[in-house]
């Protein structure tokens, strides 16, 4: 027990918290705008993963819903934003309903209204999930995700159907995504490390015991996959806002089992694990976009392969599942590998 | 009078593994529940816990109903277990495992963990502090924080029954706390529990095969044989009457 303000791990993580500051400030000066882009890209990825960690290796609840959330926070977002004259320009299949050309807000209030109505989506899913055991969440996720998807296209007079939304303003940028990504992993780390956190691993470790210490397992999980849903909302939110034009196809259970990798490659149950994890893939995927190009092996032109990188990563994840199933940090987090160095001298 | 079993049947499909059985376990008392294997004790366990609700039947704790409640909500009126397999939390450490005990008795709630306000920091001393006070009674503050697997069994049956009274029960339900211990072990143990009901002023109901254990340690046994209530008393006549000799050891005169 340490009661002194500045411990050592308060002043490592303040320390960690300043340099990404400046690393953004600097990179949003300095860098050009395919590296900002990517690092942006980056930053949405870390709060989809972090979150995304919490209900599926904190709370060991299997779940395939980022998708879902993911798209309610990016189509919030883009009605809430793009204004009134614009949509009547974009919304050619069915004209817009009023209350959807009514509504505008500006860019802070429409992420967190983003994450507020996933989390609302989510609350409601859980009382039918959770009250049972099992990996139904999982079931019920992947449908919830089609179900979005299916709604959004066939819903014109609010998302413009398969055609999407575009000219949403491009109000993301490095503080905007940057920033909200230290509040998600702040805010998440400092659930994990508090009563409540605990009591979502003890329901991953053995949810009988934790009910017998007085663990409402249920309001646990329901918190847990809520939480998630409101970053992923957000992150949405933010996406719809860095990439400008939005549609269905891009919300498909690819960008769930790009998240899925990222967590599993990085260590199920480590926010660190998922940070690593995120900049990992993310980075991979751009420095292997070279394998869908046409190619020069040995002399012999190879033709154009998309899809290509995607072959590779999936090799990659059965290699990780394979030989180091617990991932690149396992349930470690960044304080524990300091921990493991001291115990070593 | 602290628990009140009154008329308690349970039925698993066609299977009665408990029939009309009843009892009452006196404050500050430490009750055993023996009986051969498959004689319903851990069934009855699960039914004061809340686990399984009683086919026919009613359970009092300090005179107010609790069959029916949530098994989380009983643990709050003040009743824990330890399971007859140790069940901890495998991932965490001991202290983190003592501090699940106290996860209903920390009042911050979710926002303020997140933004981490005052009353965080206090309410999380408060149980760290009430956490190492049980883990120097029970002999495993140097344990603190390795993982709770990694200890041998003796220390994690200890780890268990802290974290069990880490959630502050009167009534301290243990399932074969001596179970896989060498004699050593078991006296140990059994002073423990003696220490643990006066220091923390609380009552122990407990189901044990050691009959060595039992009889230096409990005031008053039950026994049950298939769900039967076979002998209700002292633990001295226990071993005295023949209704006991025949559940345990068979029945030599009509063989």
């Amino acid at each position: 027990m340490n009661d002194a303000i500045f411990t050592k791990d308060r002043l490592i993580n303040l320390a960690l918290i300043i340099t990404t500051i400046w690393f953004l400030w600097f990179a949003q000066h300095n860098f050009d705008e395919y590296t900002i882009r990517i690092i942006n890209n980056v930053a949405i990825f870390i709060i989809l993963a972090v979150s995304y960690n919490l209900i599926n290796g904190i709370t060991g609840q299997f779940s395939l819903e980022p998708n879902g959330f993911i798209a309610i926070g990016a189509y919030v977002t883009a009605i809430l934003t793009v204004d009134a004259d614009a949509m009547l320009y974009q919304y050619d299949i069915e004209d817009p309903y009023p209350w959807v050309l009514a509504m505008q807000s500006n860019f802070g209030w429409a992420l967190f209204l983003s994450g507020v109505i996933s989390s609302l989506l989510a609350l409601s899913l859980s009382f039918p999930v959770f009250r049972v055991r099992g990996d139904y969440l999982a079931i019920v996720t992947l449908g919830f995700g089609f179900i979005i998807r299916i709604l959004a296209i066939n819903s014109p007079e609010i998302t413009n159907g398969s055609l999407g939304i575009n000219d949403i303003p491009e109000f993301s940028n490095l503080y905007w995504t940057g920033g909200i990504a230290i509040f998600a992993v702040l805010a998440i780390l400092n659930i994990i490390y508090s009563k409540y956190g605990r009591a979502m691993k003890a329901v991953r470790d053995d949810e009988d015991a934790a009910t017998a210490m007085g663990i409402n397992t249920f309001k646990m999980k329901t918190m847990a996959f809520t939480t998630s849903a409101f970053f992923e909302g957000v992150g949405g939110g933010l996406l719809a806002a860095l990439l400008t034009s939005i549609s269905p196809d891009l919300f498909s259970f690819f960008l769930t089992f790009q998240l899925l990798i990222i967590i599993v490659l990085g260590g199920l149950g480590s926010t660190t694990g998922a940070i690593i994890g995120t900049i990992f893939v993310m980075a991979g995927l751009e420095y292997m976009r070279f394998l869908d190009e046409p190619m020069n092996l040995f002399g012999f032109e190879t033709e154009a392969m998309p899809g290509m990188r995607m072959v590779v990563f999936s090799l990659i994840l059965i290699f990780v599942m394979l030989f180091a199933r617990e991932g690149l940090m396992g349930k470690r987090e960044l304080k524990d590998l300091f921990k493991k160095k001291k115990a070593d001298k | 009078m602290i628990l009140e079993v009154c008329n308690i049947t349970k039925k698993f499909g066609g299977i009665t593994a408990i029939k009309d059985t009843s009892f009452t376990v006196n404050s500050k008392e430490i009750y055993g529940l023996i009986g051969p294997n498959g004689a319903g004790k851990t069934t009855m366990f699960n039914i004061i816990t809340g686990n399984y609700e009683p086919t026919e039947g009613s359970i009092k704790f300090h005179g107010q109903r609790i069959d029916g409640i949530k098994p989380y909500k009983i643990v709050h009126r003040g009743i824990a277990r330890t399971f007859q397999n140790i069940r901890l939390f495998k991932s965490m450490t001991v202290l983190d495992n003592i501090l699940i005990g106290f996860d209903y008795q920390a009042s911050y709630t979710y926002l303020e963990s997140i933004f981490r306000l005052p009353r965080f920091f206090k309410e999380e001393k408060r149980v760290k502090e009430r956490s190492f006070e049980i883990m120097e009674v029970l002999g495993i503050a140097q344990y603190a924080n390795e993982l709770a697997t990694s200890l041998s069994y003796g220390q994690q049956r200890k780890v268990e029954i802290a974290r069990a009274l880490a959630a502050n029960p009167q009534l301290l339900l243990l399932d074969e706390p001596a179970a896989g211990m060498n004699p050593n072990e078991t006296k140990e143990l059994a002073e423990l529990f003696f220490k643990i009901r006066d220091d923390f002023d609380i009552t122990i109901l407990l189901i044990e095969h050691d009959m060595k254990f039992v009889n230096h340690l409990c005031d008053r046994v039950m026994v049950l044989d298939y769900g039967k209530t076979i002998f209700e008393g002292h633990i001295k006549d226990a071993i005295k009457d023949e209704e006991v000799i025949k559940a345990y050891l068979g029945d030599f005169k009509h063989a």
